[in-house]
Parts: C-alpha cells; sequence; structure tokens
C-alpha cells in the first residue's frame, strides 16, 4: 500500500466515522418521479403540492426525519422510465421512490423497484396489474386501481334500473381493464352489456360509434375516456342528442379536469370514483383549505392522492422511529395504517392497495357533485397477485 | 343495421372525409407543387384550434363580433404568418433532400408545442359554436345531428370549389400549376416564382388553420392535437396522389367511409383498416389515384 492510498483509506475511514453517529438526523431522502412537462403535468404539480402540504403541516418532518426531495421529470414516457427511476435509485440513493401518473411508466418503474427492492408509493397511476400479478411487499399505491371505480359505476348503473348498456372506449390497456370491470360490476346487480364498442388510442372520431349506440338502443352507455378525448366524447354525445334517450355514465376521469371544457354538455352526467366536490367530512375540508391557502389553487383528486402518499410514508416512518433501515417493520406499519385520507380514511388491501369508499357523483356547474357511497369499501379483487 | 341508420353513417363518413379534405389539401398543395415535405402541418391544424379558443375573448373585446369574426382575423393572421413562415425557412428547402426538409419541419413541430404549452398551458379548452348554429335536426327516432357539423361540411365544400376554380380557371392557377411541372421555365418567362411560391404556402397554411378554427369548436382544443392529424391527412395526400386537390378530395372521401363502416363492422381492425386501403391503393396504382396536376 502506498502513501497516497493509504491517505485516502485513512480519510475515507474518518468520514465513515464522522458519518455514523449522524445518521439519526440525516435527511430522509425521497424521490419524486413524476410528470413535470407534457399533458400530464398539471397532474404531476398537483401530487407534488400534495406530498409537501402534509410534510408542511407536520411541522417538514415525518416519522422524525426531515425530507430531502429528489426530482425527475418522467414526460410520461414509458421509454425513459428505467433510466429515470435508476438515476434516482443509483443516482441519488432515494430511500422512497413516489410516482407516477401515467401506467406504461408505472410498470417499468415496478419493475424496477421489485429487482432493486426499493420502497415505491404510486400517487395515481391505476394499472389493475400494479397491485395484481406485479404485486410486492415494497411496492404501495394510494390512489386507486381502474378497477374499482369502473367497477362501482356498472353496480350503480344496474341499481337505477338499467337492463341493458353499451360501453364505449379507447382499446388499450387502461380502457379494456375499465369496461371489463363495468360489465362485472354490471352483470353482477343482473345488466348486460349488449355491445363493447371502441377506438384506437388516441383517436377522436366518434360520431360512427355514436350512431351505433343510438340505433342499439340500450339502457345506459358506459364510457371512459381521460382529457382531450373526454370532453369531445361528452360534447359529441350530447350533440348526437343520446344525452336524455340514453343516460352516461363513467368513472371519475370522464369528468375530473375537464368540466370548464365540457360546459353545458356535461351537465347530469354522473361518474364514479373515490373523491368528489363537497365531500361530508371534516378532513376534507381542513385539507382542502389548508391547499387553498398554501398553493393558491383549488385541490383535485391526484392532490389528495399525493397527500395520501405522504401520509402513508409517514405512517411507515413513525412505526420505526424513522429508521429506514427496519425494513420489513416499515411495511408492517404501512400495512396496517388507517390513512386519514380527504376522500375519508381508507386501509390497505392485502396486495397494497386502497380499500376505499367510490362515490356516486353528478355533474353540477363547474363540479362533480357528492350523491352518495356507490359502493362501500370496495377492494380491489387483486388477481394474480402472490403475497 | 337498418337503411335510416346506414344513411345516418354514410353522412357521418362524408361529413369525416370532407373535414380531413380541408386538412389534407393544404398539404398536397404544399408538397406537390412546391416538393416540400411538411411534417408541421399537423400544428398549423393545432394552431388554428388554439387561435379559435385564445382569440375569441380578444377579438370580442377589441374588434367585436362574434365567431365569425375571430374566424377572419384568424385567417389573416394565418396567411401573414404562413407569408413569414415561408421567407424565413422553408424558402431554404426547396433545393434540399426530403431528409433535411423532414428535420427542420419535425423541429418546427416541437417549437410550436412548446410554445403552445408555454402560452395557452396544457389544459384541454372547449370553444362554443355561434349560438344560431348550436341547434341539431332530428334524424331517426333516437339521434339528432348537430348542425355545426352540417356547417362544416358546407364550408368544406366551398373551400374545396373555390379551389378548384382558382387552380383550373385563373391566370394564377396556370401560374402555379406551370410552376409545379417547370420551375426554371417559368421564371425564365418572367413570373416571380418566389412570390408565387410564399402565396402557395400562405395558402396552404390558411387552410390548415382554417380546418383547425371550424374543427374546434366539436373537437374542443388539446396538446398534441395536430400530430393526429398529420399521420390521417398524409394517408389522404398519398392515396390521392401528391399534389392532386381532385384527388385528395376523392381520397379523404374513400378514407372517411372507409374509417366509419369500419369501426362499425370490424371494430379490432378499426386502426389499421384506413393503412390497409393505402397499401392496397399503392399496390394498384403507386402513383395514387391522380396522377400529379
Amino acid at each position: 500500500m502506498n502513501r497516497r492510498q493509504t491517505i485516502a483509506l485513512t480519510a475515507a475511514l474518518c468520514a465513515g466515522l464522522l458519518a455514523m453517529p449522524a445518521t439519526a438526523q440525516q435527511k430522509l431522502k425521497v424521490g419524486l418521479m413524476l410528470p413535470y412537462t407534457g399533458t400530464f403535468a398539471a397532474l404531476g404539480n398537483a401530487i407534488e403540492n400534495g406530498f409537501k402540504l402534509y410534510v408542511q403541516e407536520q411541522g417538514g418532518r415525518i416519522g422524525g426525519r426531515e425530507i430531502e426531495y429528489f426530482r425527475v421529470d418522467d414526460e410520461s414516457d414509458p421509454s425513459k422510465a428505467t433510466d429515470n427511476i435508476g438515476r434516482l435509485i443509483n443516482r441519488d440513493k432515494v430511500d422512497v421512490v413516489v410516482g407516477t401518473v401515467h401506467s406504461g411508466v408505472v410498470m417499468a418503474m415496478a419493475k424496477v423497484a421489485r429487482d432493486s427492492n426499493t420502497l415505491l408509493i404510486v400517487p395515481n397511476a391505476g394499472a389493475n396489474a400494479l397491485t395484481g400479478p406485479m404485486c410486492a411487499p415494497n411496492i404501495f399505491r394510494s390512489s386507486f386501481s381502474n378497477w374499482q371505480s369502473a367497477y362501482a359505476a356498472g353496480v350503480v348503473a344496474a341499481e337505477r334500473g338499467h337492463k341493458t348498456a353499451a360501453s364505449i372506449t379507447w382499446k388499450y390497456a387502461a380502457g379494456d381493464e375499465m369496461a371489463s370491470a363495468f360489465k362485472e360490476g354490471f352483470a353482477k346487480e343482473g345488466g348486460k352489456v349488449v355491445k363493447e364498442l371502441n377506438l384506437p388510442f388516441p383517436g377522436v372520431e366518434f360520431q360512427a360509434l355514436l350512431t351505433e349506440i343510438a340505433s342499439l338502443k340500450p339502457d345506459a352507455t358506459f364510457a371512459f375516456f381521460a382529457g382531450g378525448g373526454a370532453v369531445k366524447f361528452v360534447k359529441d354525445y350530447a350533440a348526437a342528442g343520446l344525452m336524455k334517450s340514453v343516460p352516461l355514465y363513467g368513472p371519475g376521469f370522464l369528468t375530473d379536469g375537464t368540466l370548464e371544457a365540457q360546459g353545458a354538455a356535461a351537465q347530469g352526467v354522473l361518474t364514479t370514483l373515490h373523491y368528489a366536490d363537497d365531500l361530508p367530512n371534516a378532513k376534507d375540508k381542513s385539507f382542502r383549505l389548508g391547499y387553498a391557502k398554501t398553493y393558491k389553487l383549488q385541490p383535485d383528486v391526484y392532490a389528495a392522492q399525493g397527500y395520501d402518499a405522504a401520509q402513508l410514508l409517514g405512517a411507515g416512518l413513525s412505526g420505526v422511529n424513522g429508521d429506514v433501515s427496519r425494513r420489513a417493520d416499515m411495511i408492517k406499519a404501512m400495512e396496517v395504517a388507517k390513512i386519514d385520507s380527504p376522500r375519508g380514511a381508507f386501509t390497505l388491501s392485502r396486495a397494497h392497495n386502497p380499500v376505499h369508499d367510490i362515490y356516486l357523483r353528478k355533474v353540477e356547474g363547474n363540479s362533480n357533485k357528492y350523491q352518495k357511497v356507490a359502493v362501500k369499501a370496495l377492494a380491489d379483487p387483486a388477481t394474480g397477485c402472490k403475497m | 343495421m337498418d337503411f335510416a341508420t346506414f344513411l345516418i353513417q354514410c353522412l357521418n363518413a362524408v361529413q369525416y372525409g370532407l373535414l380531413l379534405f380541408l386538412v389534407a389539401s393544404g398539404l398536397t398543395l404544399i408538397f406537390g407543387i412546391m416538393g416540400v415535405i411538411n411534417l408541421a402541418h399537423g400544428s398549423f391544424y393545432m394552431i388554428g384550434a388554439y387561435m379559435a379558443y385564445a382569440l375569441a375573448p380578444w377579438v370580442g373585446a377589441t374588434i367585436g363580433g362574434g365567431f365569425f369574426a375571430t374566424l377572419g382575423f384568424g385567417l389573416l393572421l394565418s396567411i401573414a404568418f404562413g407569408y413569414l413562415l415561408e421567407w424565413c425557412f422553408f424558402s431554404f428547402l426547396y433545393e434540399r433532400e426530403h431528409l433535411q426538409q423532414v428535420l427542420m419541419t419535425y423541429g418546427l413541430i416541437l417549437v410550436f408545442e412548446e410554445l403552445r404549452s408555454l402560452i395557452v398551458g396544457d389544459d384541454v379548452h372547449g370553444v362554443s359554436a355561434p349560438d344560431w348554429l348550436t341547434g341539431s335536426v332530428p334524424l331517426g327516432d333516437v339521434m339528432t345531428y348537430p348542425t355545426y357539423r352540417l356547417f362544416i361540411s358546407a364550408v368544406c365544400i366551398a373551400v374545396a370549389l373555390g379551389l378548384y376554380f382558382v387552380l383550373a380557371r385563373t391566370r394564377l392557377g396556370m401560374m402555379i400549376r406551370a410552376g409545379a411541372s417547370n420551375r426554371e421555365m417559368v421564371q425564365a418567362m418572367g413570373i416571380n416564382i418566389k412570390f408565387l411560391y410564399r402565396i402557395v404556402f400562405a395558402a396552404g397554411v390558411a387552410m390548415a388553420v382554417l380546418a383547425g378554427m371550424i374543427a374546434a369548436p366539436v373537437s374542443s382544443v388539446y396538446p398534441n392535437m395536430g400530430s393526429q392529424v398529420l399521420i390521417i391527412s398524409f394517408v389522404v395526400v398519398v392515396i390521392g396522389g401528391i399534389g392532386s386537390v381532385r384527388g385528395a378530395l376523392l381520397a379523404a372521401l374513400l378514407v372517411g367511409l372507409v374509417d366509419t363502416f369500419g369501426k362499425v363492422f370490424f371494430p379490432e381492425a378499426a386502426g389499421v383498416l384506413v393503412y390497409l386501403l393505402m397499401a392496397t391503393i399503392l399496390v394498384w396504382k403507386p402513383e395514387g389515384l391522380f396522377k400529379h396536376g
């Protein structure tokens, strides 16, 4: 060993010794992998705001630890997802990754998280598989599964006396998951889906399929679209004169964040989701007030999901007094946590997906007004999860 | 499918086809006459739609008038915009290879999308149609057909006729056609070919912008709306024969029919049917339905 090496080694040892006692006070590294540009930018920002709001409410510490954030823009691009999460894990050495919105991106993230045993909390993406075949002890979701909201729409449609229905959606993974969950919920209450219509993602030429619905004359229509597609579909549906003769149902995404653009066409549309405007619980009121004060913005379902992701992490950290090296105990604490969410308190299923009430909401003006609980404490079936 | 439904579907097909024609005609003009592959054409459509959304309040407050004032103002702006764009960028592309044209026009897409994001944001917006066009016509016993869609078809037909008249019956049209077949010869005859091209380009941009503006009330405006339109427009241009306005009209109607009935009869294959149509026609007629001109 030459002199230079000796010095280097000694220095490294000293640094190590110095670092040791500091561990308890060291900041917790949280990697936020969210869309900060592109179509989903607003959603990514809402999630981050919600997350930080909870941390701020706790006095800047959760589980006794201060937080240091590392942000990566995932651009909602599945092909970059593996590299992006790799950067957080390998370069920034984060303790936990929070993300993301896009289901395709999240599936790639989950694979990396499984392989590297990184703690992952998903604050939006609803792909069923995440808490199905891809489920793992270190993967949690604070949002929803696609199955939950669409299944509830099926139950509600049947309860409201509809016997037949047509479903219409884009031909892609989320669309298929939504349509089949609706069919399941509708069939369970005695309804029958007479036709499953779809068009290529992200096409918006609906006229031919609307004519098809008009000629089929079902009792109800179930539609799942999002963003620009949702706006155009609802407007076209109303313009085709179908709104009155064939009532429209959908998961909440059909009318969430799009009402300003949908305008009069969306009035009266019934949707199901785990969040709504004017929820009758105190937690939601204080959350909305706090959010509006901090960010001068009204919160939405995405902000609430970010807030709950922070709560979930907080529950895990509290269980181990902030010591993330006790991973097994931390996971146990998260699994049994009761999250005091703005959507109403929820617990996690065996597969780490929220078991929450799904609400029936009705579009009135520019809000999705709470009507009633559509299905109480609905748990995702977690098909394919071996845990 | 009963006969009434069949007729309504035919109407859907024609209506969709006509709107496609309006976007594709500008593309075929620029592509066929000037020989430039313009990938940014979809962005012009997007710009048009966003103008219908963003200019409406401003036009209403300063100039007065509703939808049509916005339409007119937007058209003037787009002609100026097209003229400027040709002068700054496209005039350097005529002698270049297709690859360089593709690179630059793709760059323009990115620039326009980013500008759109900075100026208007990433949210989805609705545009309201003028009041007297918001009604609908009853068709069959459950369905109604929005008047505004019929209005769109009428505008498209008017543009098609106007374009045919200018190209086939006027001196300007003659010069444009001559410029397309032999640039040097036209120049030698003392015609200012640069100016001519600038006009053609501005007209092409204006047609895409017009399509975006009148489609905005039914399609709403959202990020990346141009890219979807671009691909289908290229399909129309290739099927119709590059540079042929007549071909573009026929191809647009054909694509409208295949798309509409494909969705109804073969929902599983709806995404590929239009491309199958294109492949079939290219095998049968490699230069498209109508050869240049």
